[in-house]
This record gives structure tokens, C-alpha cells and sequence, in this order.
């Protein structure tokens, strides 16, 4: 049995394996229809999401297959002291796989012990996000057919950005990626990030606070947002919430072929004006997202189709 | 100043000079009811000074946590007055339930029921890492 608690759980050509398979569901959607027919995912969400969730379901649903779960921790038994290995026990013997999201870092692995099917993280915190990571990977992938020699710009808060941290240990792995990470000081992305996974590997990457300045070099342009839930101080998250906000005035000096992300949901980090720019593609993203979950789904079930 | 002779026990040698305590501590020899000698500063020709414990007892003693409180540390096994097997300790890959978590965001902070483990990630700079959030051992 599998579990997916970070992204470097599946190897690159597991990765590859994936995207294949996510656009084989894009080009024959009718083929995998009844894939997961009389197969249930459970959904726990102890941490409310709209987009992750109802991706999973959707995901779900096109195969096939059924969903049962909950969207907050107030409706699970977590409520009155229940442990999340146990609540995702007891869930394991109503359902086939498992996707769970939980405000605390590390909660997978947790669950993923005891889960006794397969598990799969749908965000931990700020920490890791592996299934925003394959959404990512897969519009890479649809705009530049490769993930090798390029330079990936991340932008805003790189330190609770699970995003983030999910798709810088997914594309450190291939050949000829840079990084520059964009963000103020107080959010800059985690040193473990740099020093386990980048320094190691030899991978070049630059940490700037201008993202004018980095713009012009850049391949990929991840944006993120500051995410009020991860502060402790109010304080903090109002003067830190609108340092990056991307216009079309902000993209003149890049590349025409720039690819502008971002996990969403959006605040106010990039303008609508930007959305009917050919290089915007968040809400592939989104798309993409569903396929690879789909894609997911088939793999950790061990379904052939 | 002259420590007893062992007839049978362990000493712990090349212990970094002041970190004795600490070890005496973690390994709760303030435990034992036999003889336990702690010598602090001792002129060592390898390390100018060093710690040495001495236990009238063979114990079991977890090595990993001897490796990961201080790697240099020398384990000798004395059996009839004679050193019988000597270890040199070395950075163990996991450390379990010696230190705990300090990120409050980590899946530790919440469920008490959870062991708290680390894991050896860049040896040469001895840092370990909470295999739940990823977080430094401090």
C-alpha cells in the first residue's frame, strides 16, 4: 500500500507516469468513467478548503466512484478528543482511500500509520500540499513539455506556502532548474528547504525581495498568498499581506512566454487585469488539479484501466 | 585524585568537557544504587579536557542516544577488572523520544500520545529533523 505525504514520496518517472495518464483522461474522459465504480474516498477535512475538497470529489465522482467525509473538524470526532490516528482508523474500515487535510504539520504521517488503506496528505499546515504540487507539475508540463533548464520564480509567503515548499522539492529534482525566490524578509522560504534539498543537489537559486528585478529571468512565476491563518499575530499578516500584488504593468519586461501560477484562492496578489493575459494559467490549474487527482486516485487504488 | 578501579561496569570516556551532567541526566544514572563517579575536566592528550563517568554496573545503555548527546564518546565494557569490548559511538540515523518537538504548529504539539522522533539529516552539521514537520531539533 501507498501513501502520498510529500511530493518526493513519488519518483520522477512515478511523476511522469502521472502526467501521461492525467492526459490520457483529458483526451478519453468516457474510458475511465466507471474506473473506480464500487470504490469510496473518504474525505477529512480538519481544516475547512472549498477547492481541494471539491477537486477530490469531483475526482472521485468522474471515476466513478463515491465520496463520503467531512469538511470541518467541528463535525468529526476530533471534537470531543478523538486522536487523528484514530478517526482515520475507524474511517479506513468505511472507505477504499483516504484524502485527509489537517492544520498540523506532520498529521499525515500520523494518520498514515494506522489508516490501514491508502492515505493521501491533502495539505498539513504550512508544511506540505503534494497534491497542489501534481496540479502545478501538470500545467508545467501542458505550457513547456519539459521540466528541465528552468528558472522558477515563487512569490509572496514562501515560509507557510506549503505550495511552495511541495513544488520546490518536485522540481529540484530535475535538470537545470533555478529558483529565485520573491518575498519580504519575515517570509522567506524555509532554511531546510535550502539546505536539504537545493544545497545538497548543487541546485543554483537566488532569494531576492524585488520582483520587478527578478522578472525578466523568469520561466515560471509562482505566486502565492499571505495566509492570514498561519499567523499567530494579526499584526504581522496586515503589513505583510499586500507586499506582492502582480499588474500588467509589473509583466512588461517578461518573458513572452512566462508562465504566471498560482495555487489559489487569489486575495489581491495578482490584479483580474491579468487574468485575460495568455500567460495566466490558475485556473488550468485548477483543471489540471482534478486530473492528476483522478490520476492519483487510480494509482494508489491499483485500478488498470 | 584517585577514582576505585571497576570490577565490573562501564566507563564512559571522551566525554566533551561539561556535558557530563547532561548525559548523567538523560541516562538517569542518578538511578542506580551501585557506585556512579562523574569526573569533569580531566587533561585528556586527545581532547585537552574531558568528562569521564564511571558505572559500578553493567547496564544497558542506549547508544543512540549516547551517539546523538555526543558522537566522540568511547564505551567501555569492563568485565573482571578488564576492558572486555570497546565502542566508539557514531550519529545515530533516528532519535526517538529523547527530545521533543518545539514548533508549535507540529502534529506533536497537539496529540501528547505521539513519540516524539528525529531524524539524522545533514550529518556533518549534526542536525536532525522532526520526521512529522520537518522543524530543527534545538
Amino acid at each position: 500500500m501507498q501513501n502520498l505525504i510529500n511530493i518526493t514520496d513519488l519518483s520522477p518517472d512515478e511523476l511522469s507516469g502521472l502526467i501521461a495518464t492525467a492526459e490520457d483522461i483529458i483526451a478519453n474522459p468516457m474510458k475511465y468513467a466507471n474506473a473506480c465504480q464500487h470504490k469510496k474516498l473518504a474525505t477529512l477535512f480538519f481544516e475547512p478548503s472549498t477547492r481541494t475538497r471539491l477537486s477530490f470529489e469531483a475526482a472521485m465522482y468522474e471515476l466513478g466512484g463515491q465520496v463520503l467525509g467531512f469538511s470541518e473538524a467541528s463535525s468529526s470526532s476530533t471534537s470531543k478528543g478523538e486522536s487523528v490516528a484514530d478517526t482515520v482508523r475507524v474511517v479506513g474500515c468505511y472507505a477504499d482511500i483516504i484524502a485527509m487535510r489537517h492544520p498540523k504539520e506532520g498529521a499525515p504521517i500520523a494518520a498514515a500509520r494506522t489508516a490501514g488503506v491508502p492515505l493521501i496528505n491533502a495539505g498539513d499546515g504550512g508544511h506540505n500540499h503534494p497534491t497542489q504540487t501534481l496540479a502545478d507539475l501538470l500545467t508545467i508540463w501542458r505550457e513547456r513539455r519539459t521540466f528541465e533548464n528552468l528558472t522558477v520564480g515563487l512569490c509572496g509567503d514562501l515560509k507557510f506556502g506549503r505550495t511552495v515548499h511541495s513544488l520546490v522539492q518536485a522540481m529540484a529534482r530535475y535538470a537545470g532548474v533555478k529558483f529565485v525566490f520573491i518575498s519580504p524578509e519575515e517570509l522567506r522560504i524555509p532554511k531546510y528547504i535550502l539546505t536539504d534539498y537545493l544545497d545538497p543537489a548543487g541546485i543554483p537559486y537566488q532569494e531576492v525581495t524585488s520582483m520587478e528585478e527578478a522578472m525578466p529571468n523568469l520561466d515560471i512565476l509562482y505566486m502565492t498568498r499571505v495566509q492570514k491563518e498561519r499567523f499567530f499575530n494579526e499584526a504581522d499578516y496586515v503589513r505583510l499581506k499586500d507586499t506582492y500584488i502582480l499588474t500588467p504593468e509589473k509583466l512588461t519586461n517578461a518573458k513572452q512566454d512566462l508562465v504566471i501560477m498560482h495555487p489559489l484562492p487569489r486575495v489581491n496578489e495578482i490584479s483580474v487585469d491579468v487574468d485575460s493575459d495568455p500567460r495566466a494559467h490558475y485556473f488550468d490549474q485548477v483543471k489540471n488539479g482534478k486530473y492528476m487527482r483522478m490520476a492519483l486516485i487510480l494509482k494508489m487504488l491499483e485500478v488498470n484501466v | 585524585m584517585i577514582i576505585g578501579q571497576i570490577k565490573d561496569g562501564i566507563v564512559l570516556d571522551h566525554i566533551t568537557a561539561g556535558r557530563s551532567m547532561e548525559i548523567y541526566n538523560i541516562l538517569n544514572l542518578d538511578k542506580l544504587d551501585c557506585t556512579v563517579a562523574m569526573i569533569q575536566n580531566a587533561d585528556s592528550v586527545k581532547m585537552g579536557k574531558k568528562d569521564i563517568i564511571k558505572i559500578s554496573t553493567l547496564m544497558d545503555l542506549n547508544f543512540d542516544v549516547l551517539g546523538y548527546l555526543d558522537a566522540g564518546i568511547t564505551v567501555n565494557i569492563i568485565r573482571d577488572g578488564k576492558v572486555t569490548e570497546r565502542r566508539h559511538l557514531t550519529l545515530p540515523q533516528r532519535v526517538v523520544g529523547v527530545i521533543k518537538c518545539k514548533n508549535p504548529r507540529c502534529i506533536t504539539s497537539a496529540e501528547h500520545s505521539l513519540i516524539h522522533e528525529f531524524k539524522l539529516t545533514d550529518p556533518k552539521n549534526k542536525i536532525y529533523r522532526c520526521i512529522y514537520c520537518e522543524h530543527k531539533a534545538e
